[in-house]
């Protein structure tokens, strides 16, 4: 395959950065998306250019660090993966693929493709965990039962990669299905009941402090989600969240 | 619960709060606005009522009109708070991959009812305050005398093809707004579970029938007078 | 120096209490006034750092990707083994060290097997207070599934996520320490060197990925939860960053290198598609539960599938050959990891390879469906004679096991394993070998410690399925924030260690010196081209099957090209800013030191144990022989170039166990 590759360079944070054409081929369509920008950077190293930078680790979408934005798509045209995940054979000869990063006030750009997306950390700080030491002698796991369908979604919602295609997705930046998705995992268990008041306040103002913005239910985050977690965490936030408030 | 619409989650209940409260008002609008079509007398009967029971408008009509301004007003406020988490936008966003194009122009469709609020009023409720409170006929009467002039009224408000025309966009709009607010507005209190797929058909029947209802007494009183 | 693995005296049931009751211990006042370095966030650093600041130290993490979260402990999918017993199989702490041992072909050391084994059952109660939403089954109660090598079902997982749920377990105990200012993060921080004071590890030399500022950062112990080199093969089932940088600058500074040789090749990946492969994806093991290996009978059945004439689904069952049921009926497709990969490699070696590489098998899910597909149409009152939808109720059931597994295979291959099988190759996946630690888990440079998979202790020459988590997090949780103590009990006194000392010079300007060798090469290939390079070389000649002629070949030629990288290396842009062709360089400098001394080891090892498979070396069935002359840890003292690395040997002596031949027929 033969393409035109449109992607955004910025040297730095402070960089304005623009889409730069770069054309691509033999490309072969059995390449991952980011094999395919693998050999874009090794021809432009060999012709003495800087390669282009874009985050990735495992390559086999569960490490949640790939993060780019193709054809206006979190994570690129296809649904339920990640962009390691996404393959060429979801693209035609002769294409056009524009390739940015994930756009957010909470995200700023690092260089080109990478940006710094430790605002999602930081929430996690503020509540993302169940106060439990590390003694070795908790009760027995077995003591504590959890209903399944609980624990099935309990699980759903611990699924989260944290890659921030939620936000890059939403047209708000909004980060309620990460944080709604911490939220339930724990509010779904017996074990998280009993911070969950302090949790789901401490989390959204974290939240909110790193500015992003506010959901207004257009489900794009549900679409564009590698994991596919569901706006019923979203849901769940909020009832949590007016609980709490009404508690505290 | 100090601070509730300084955050982002009580912000979004607040809007979900109001927009109840103004969908149970339209619907209500609605019941009485499609007597009109069936039987004036009954109309002009349930208009004067409203229009002079105390606790319609020494209560309800304040908390209305507060529900109209903070919705807009929060609306507005969300909008310009949300535009600014993204500085930079994508220079290729394909969004109608993801949601629906109603979701995403909320405050187009939202503008839009604003400006047909502004003619609403003009058309009626500044000239009602003006009989009933400024110069103090609460009679409800024809300046004949002769009957109640609610229907009168209406009916002469629809005489103008391109008052009627305008009419029917607005509600063209408000169906738009309607058919990602109403399932919005649970989701924001909290409510998705297992009854959230029968909401969603009942949530387009109401965001399309309602208006589509305005439109058709529109059309109805422009065709017969 | 001579090696001492400080086994704590007694039997060995006593061993880990009596020693925990003896250790020194730092009183909670004085934990405030010690600091301790953690690189690494995945399983064993993740929870060692929370672990070490619940207690009261103060911590510093380091990790090279943008979030602790990611640390490639996250892609484990099968599950963690504790001696539970919870489905009443017969399961004990024994049992687990027994097959712990047996797993890893008699080359652990047995007291800190046992230990693990001891602690495995807390490690589950732990996480299940932390909130990890394992798999339950309806009354509520945990589940749990086999794995390999083993006759009881001891594995709680959390689908086939299993990795992802654990770490974000110690992600979220290491969240809790950080909002409380115990534990300060450096997140996209990658460790160049470990500083050494007066013998003792003092402190690393970081490189910060985002401006490339060379920090020095002091501390009272450093502790290494830096993962495995499976990297140093190119391809591999770890993550595009895993790397030896740190545990192989540890060892430059003193601390032994053991076993480097011991490498799992794990049976279930996805083969290769192509020259430009970055990474092999891990079908998780537990697949093995339910999907039956085959490859065809006939090499005309291989002939035509691969001319794409025949589709797998066409051959009739005797036509097929399940062979490792044909050849260990007793544990049949659920033998252990070396032993399936190598039945895989024979098979192909002898041309029965199903795809167009001739490097594949089948993991056939077929007669899962229709076993599961009855039972529910049995529990539903349904048709049990009704194949089609049988076949469909079965799907169901493997889907909710291994849906996501299902899901990836079928991105990336591009076919449905609902409805046609599974083409399955061995790919590098996990290193036994790592740094020499004693029982207390401490290197051989006092206060420089290693946990879970970069050090070499639990897993022998083979690690069974699922155990990696169970020793990551027992290290990070239960061993190592003890034993530490027991080293950190004489520093109270110190005071904070300065930055300012001669040895943070010279390792600073030994940092700065290689990386501006580095960038002003100017040479001629990309670092990807030298790392490919080293890859092919590791996996043709030190890969699967290895043998004299192939290892010494292999470490003429990686010392070769390791002069061709140093001079020849290309690494554009400079070193401050982001520059991830840099940061690639320095890691690829490494590995190509440690794949030579890899090579020497597997030289040296004159026998067949668990995942080193020497051809010279096999019984005449083709399976491992060990020797009884080779029952000792090969702990390699850095002396310059890999090849004058000296051996140090620590004898293995199995009191508790009795050394066999591993049968699993």
């Amino acid at each position: 395959m033969n393409l035109t590759l449109k992607i955004w360079r910025q040297k730095n944070a402070n960089d304005k950065g623009k889409l730069v054409e770069y054309p691509i081929s033999d490309i072969s369509p059995d390449m991952s998306f980011l094999e395919m920008l693998d050999v874009l950077n090794e021809g432009l190293i060999n012709k003495g250019d800087e390669p282009v930078e874009f985050d990735h680790d495992c390559r086999e979408g569960i490490c949640g660090m790939c993060s780019l934005y193709i054809n206006g798509e979190a994570h690129g045209p296809d649904r339920g993966i990640t962009t390691c995940q996404l393959h060429m054979r979801m693209f035609k000869d002769g294409d056009t693929i524009v390739i940015e990063p994930f756009r957010a006030t909470a995200f700023p750009v690092i260089k080109d493709l990478v940006v710094d997306r430790s605002s999602f950390d930081r929430i996690q700080h503020a509540g993302g965990f169940i106060s439990v030491n590390t003694s070795g002698n908790t009760i027995d796991a077995n003591a504590i039962p959890v209903n399944k369908h609980d624990a099935d979604d309990a699980f759903s919602a611990a699924t989260c990669i944290g890659c921030g295609a939620c936000v890059a997705s939403c047209k708000n930046s909004s980060a309620m299905l990460f944080v709604g998705a911490k939220v339930s995992q724990f509010a779904l268990l017996p074990q998280g009941k009993i911070e969950a008041t302090d949790r789901v306040l401490n989390m959204v103002k974290q939240m909110d402090e790193e500015g992003f913005g506010n959901c207004t239910n257009t489900g794009a985050c549900e679409v564009e989600c590698p994991k596919g977690i569901s706006l019923e965490n979203i849901a769940r936030m909020n009832r949590e969240y007016l609980k709490a408030s009404l508690k505290g | 619960m100090s601070g509730i619409l300084n955050s982002s989650i009580g912000r979004k209940f607040a809007m979900a709060l109001s927009a109840f409260f103004l969908m149970i008002f339209l619907l209500q609008h609605f019941a009485i606005n499609i007597l009109s079509v069936f039987s004036p007398d009954a109309f002009n009967e349930v208009s004067h009522f409203m229009g002079t029971f105390w606790l319609v408008q020494y209560i309800f009509q304040p908390i209305l009109i507060f529900g109209v301004i903070f919705h807009f007003v929060m609306g507005f406020v969300l909008e310009i708070k949300n535009n600014s988490a993204r500085k930079i936008s994508y220079a290729k966003n394909n969004g109608s991959a993801n949601s629906s194009w109603m979701s995403r122009n909320m405050i187009w469709s939202g503008a839009a009812i604003l400006a047909f609020i502004v003619l609403h009023f003009i058309d009626f409720w500044f000239p009602e305050i003006n009989t009933k409170y400024i110069q103090g006929d609460m009679s409800g009467l024809l300046a004949d005398g002769e009957g109640f002039r609610y229907y009168e009224e209406l009916v002469h408000k629809f005489e103008n093809p391109i008052r009627v025309a305008a009419y029917c966009l607005a509600f063209v709009f408000l169906a738009l707004h309607l058919l990602h607010g109403f399932m919005s507005a649970f989701q924001s209190v909290g409510a998705n579970n297992k009854y959230t797929k029968s909401l969603k058909g009942f949530a387009k029947v109401y965001a399309i029938g309602i208006p589509l209802g305005f439109i058709f007494i529109a059309i109805f009183h422009y065709l017969n007078h | 120096m001579a090696l001492d693995s400080k086994i704590p005296k007694g039997p060995l049931k006593d061993k880990w209490t009596n020693h925990k009751n003896s250790i020194n211990l730092v009183n909670p006042a004085n934990k405030r006034l010690i600091d301790v370095i953690v690189v690494g966030t995945g399983l064993a650093g993740g929870s060692a750092a929370a672990t070490l600041a619940e207690l009261g130290y103060n911590v510093k993490a380091f990790c090279f990707q943008d979030s602790a979260r990611r640390a490639h402990s996250i892609a484990a999918q099968g599950g963690i083994n504790a001696a539970k017993n919870y489905q009443g199989d017969g399961d004990s702490t024994y049992r687990l060290f027994y097959d712990t041992v047996k797993g890893g072909d008699y080359r652990s050391r047995e007291a800190n097997v046992y230990r693990l084994a001891e602690v495995s059952a807390n490690i589950i109660d732990q996480c299940v207070a932390q909130g990890v939403p394992f798999a339950r089954e309806y009354g509520g109660l945990l589940d749990n599934r086999s794995f390999g090598g083993v006759l009881v079902s001891r594995t709680f997982y959390a689908a086939g996520q299993t990795g992802q749920q654990l770490l974000l377990g110690a992600y979220s105990a290491l969240n809790r320490q950080i909002g409380r200012g115990k534990v300060k993060m450096y997140s996209r921080h990658e460790m160049l060197d470990v500083v050494i004071v007066d013998g003792k590890a003092r402190g690393i030399i970081a490189r910060n990925l985002v401006t490339g500022e060379i920090e020095r950062h002091s501390a009272h112990a450093v502790v290494l939860g830096t993962g495995g080199y499976g990297n140093v093969f190119f391809l591999s089932t770890n993550a595009m960053g895993s790397n030896v940088t740190a545990a192989w600058k540890a060892h430059k500074r003193g601390a032994y290198f053991a076993n480097p040789c011991y490498t799992q090749i794990h049976p279930t990946c996805i083969p290769v598609s192509g020259d430009h492969q970055s990474k092999l994806t891990l079908m998780s093991e537990s697949l093995r539960n339910d999907g039956r290996i085959w490859v065809p009978k006939h090499i005309k059945d291989v002939e035509a599938i691969r001319a794409g004439k025949l589709k797998p689904t066409q051959i009739e069952e005797a036509d097929r050959d399940y062979y490792l049921e044909r050849r260990y009926p007793a544990f049949g497709n659920l033998v252990p990891r070396d032993v399936a990969s190598r039945a895989a490699k024979e098979r192909c070696d002898a041309g029965y390879g199903v795809n167009a590489t001739g490097e594949a098998v089948y993991l056939d899910f077929a007669a899962a469906f229709m076993r599961y597909g009855k039972e529910q149409a049995h529990v539903k009152g349904l048709d049990e004679n009704d194949d089609a939808l049988v076949k469909k109720l079965g799907q169901e059931v493997v889907k909710n096991k291994y849906g996501n597994l299902f899901q990836m295979y079928e991105k990336i291959v591009d076919q449905n394993p609902y409805e046609t099988p599974m083409m399955i190759y061995p790919a590098v996946h996990y290193t036994m070998g790592g740094i020499w630690v004693d029982y207390n888990l401490q290197t051989t440079v006092p206060g420089l410690y290693a946990i879970g998979e970069a050090n070499f202790s639990d897993h022998g020459a083979n690690r069974l399925g699922a155990s990696a988590l169970m020793q990551g997090l027992a290290d990070g949780y239960f061993v190592l924030p003890y034993t530490i103590g027991d080293y950190l009990a004489n520093d109270i006194r110190t005071g904070t260690i300065p930055t300012d000392s001669p040895a943070f010079d010279e390792a600073e300007k030994n940092v700065r010196d290689n990386i501006a060798h580095l960038i002003n090469n100017n040479g001629t290939h990309s670092v990807d081209h030298f790392h490919k390079r080293l890859g092919k070389i590791m996996w043709n000649k030190c890969g699967m099957a290895r043998n004299a002629a192939d290892l010494k070949s292999a470490i003429t030629e990686i010392a070769e090209l390791r002069k061709e990288f140093w001079k020849d290396v290309r690494v554009p842009g400079t070193n401050e800013e982001f520059n991830e062709e840099l940061a690639k360089a320095l890691r690829v400098a490494d590995f190509l030191e440690l794949g030579e001394l890899f090579a020497k080891d597997a030289l040296l090892r004159e026998e067949s144990a668990g995942g080193h498979f020497r051809e010279e070396y096999q019984t005449e069935e083709g399976e491992a022989q060990r020797r009884k002359e080779f029952q000792y840890v090969a702990a390699w003292e850095y002396k310059g170039d890999p090849k004058d690395a000296v051996l140090h040997k620590e004898d293995l002596v199995y009191e508790n166990i009795e050394v066999k031949e591993r049968s699993y027929k």
